[in-house]
């Protein structure tokens, strides 16, 4: 199946912009708090949410394309809980050498099971993401990421989830 | 609410959904259309989902670096095993937590077993929150760290199939 990967081009983009200055209006800050959940599953939803934010629904389209595109949103749709589904989301990190930053990057992003990744202030200093279809997937592509890299992966699997609120007033 | 094993719609839901939602009027009428389905059933399963927790919610997810959230620490502990739950669940409870987590150590290298990350417009006041954390742990914090990223490597989101 194709998918379509929305503004994915222009994250990184956006992903440097200094926040304050992100170009974003204040309707485009009304759409996106109103937005973060409970989207209707009506006929129309989108004219329903236009309509409580008292714009019309072709308006809300074109900004929600360009939010996407510009990467302010990563996405726009059902957030799954893919353990419910059968699958395993697992934080994972590794210690990449300095000088083999980029290159390992490139590598571990390569994968699609990579679902995010981050670079943090650590001598762990790659976090990633798995997200797999069924429990096995995950010792499997761990395998796969340690080979291509040549660098042992640490898999961090949450025990509990205590909170999960990702929500960001805009 | 007894909880039905996932079956192949979800399946195919995910896999019609995970790079996002139509951006056309009647969204969900292009879902049943791909799915072969009516309008009404894939409402009627999405419902369903987000009643089973199988969709946590629909809507946007923003890039929070775009929003002027570019301070992400992620704050980490090590706790008592035993007391674990009661911690977690409070440090939880804290504004600015975002996700809070247990999560095995990996020793020696990692001694650290709760997870707690906070968002904040700049690090001054993730340090800010984070400290509130050591506060609220006390003597029960026996090790810390905080892991800030310093950028966005990939964030896709899900991808299955």
């Amino acid at each position: 199946m194709s998918t379509v990967r929305h503004g994915e081009a222009d994250l990184a983009r956006a992903a440097r912009l200094p926040g304050q200055g992100s170009g974003l209006d204040a309707l485009d800050r009304r759409i996106i708090n109103a937005l973060q959940g409970g989207f209707p599953l009506s006929d129309t939803p989108y004219q329903d949410v236009a309509e409580g934010l008292g714009i019309d629904e072709a308006t809300l389209l074109d900004r929600l394309q360009r939010l996407l595109d510009t990467g302010v949103l990563t996405r726009f749709g059902p957030m799954f809980q893919i353990e419910r589904l059968g699958g395993r989301f697992v934080l994972a990190a590794l210690a990449v050498p300095e000088e083999r930053f980029e290159v390992v990057t490139a590598l571990v992003n390569a994968f699609p099971e990579v679902a995010h990744n981050y670079r943090r202030t650590h001598r762990l200093n790659m976090w990633f993401v798995l997200a797999t279809e069924t429990p096995q997937g995950i010792d499997d592509v761990i395998r796969r990421i340690e080979s291509a890299t040549g660098l042992p992966v640490f898999a961090f699997p949450k025990r509990r989830e205590f909170f999960v609120d990702m929500r960001l007033q805009a | 609410m007894t909880t039905r094993p996932p079956d192949d719609l979800d399946r195919r839901l995910v896999l019609a959904t995970q790079a996002g939602l139509p951006l056309v009027p009647r969204p969900y009428d292009v879902l049943a259309a791909q799915l072969g389905i009516s309008p009404g059933e894939v409402r009627a399963r999405l419902a369903d989902m987000l009643d089973n927790g199988r969709i946590r919610r629909i809507g946007a997810v923003p890039n929070h670096y775009a929003l002027g959230y570019t301070a992400n620490g992620m704050s980490v502990w090590d706790v008592p095993d035993e007391r674990i739950v009661e911690l977690g669940e409070a440090v939880g409870r804290l504004p600015g937590v975002t996700h809070c987590y247990e999560r095995p150590r990996a020793l020696p290298d990692w001694p650290y077993n709760l997870f707690a990350m906070v968002h904040g417009k700049d690090r001054e006041s993730v340090l800010a929150q984070v400290e509130e954390i050591a506060t609220l742990l006390g003597s029960a914090c026996r090790g810390r760290d905080v892991l800030f990223s310093t950028a966005i490597l990939k964030k896709t989101g899900l991808r299955i199939g």
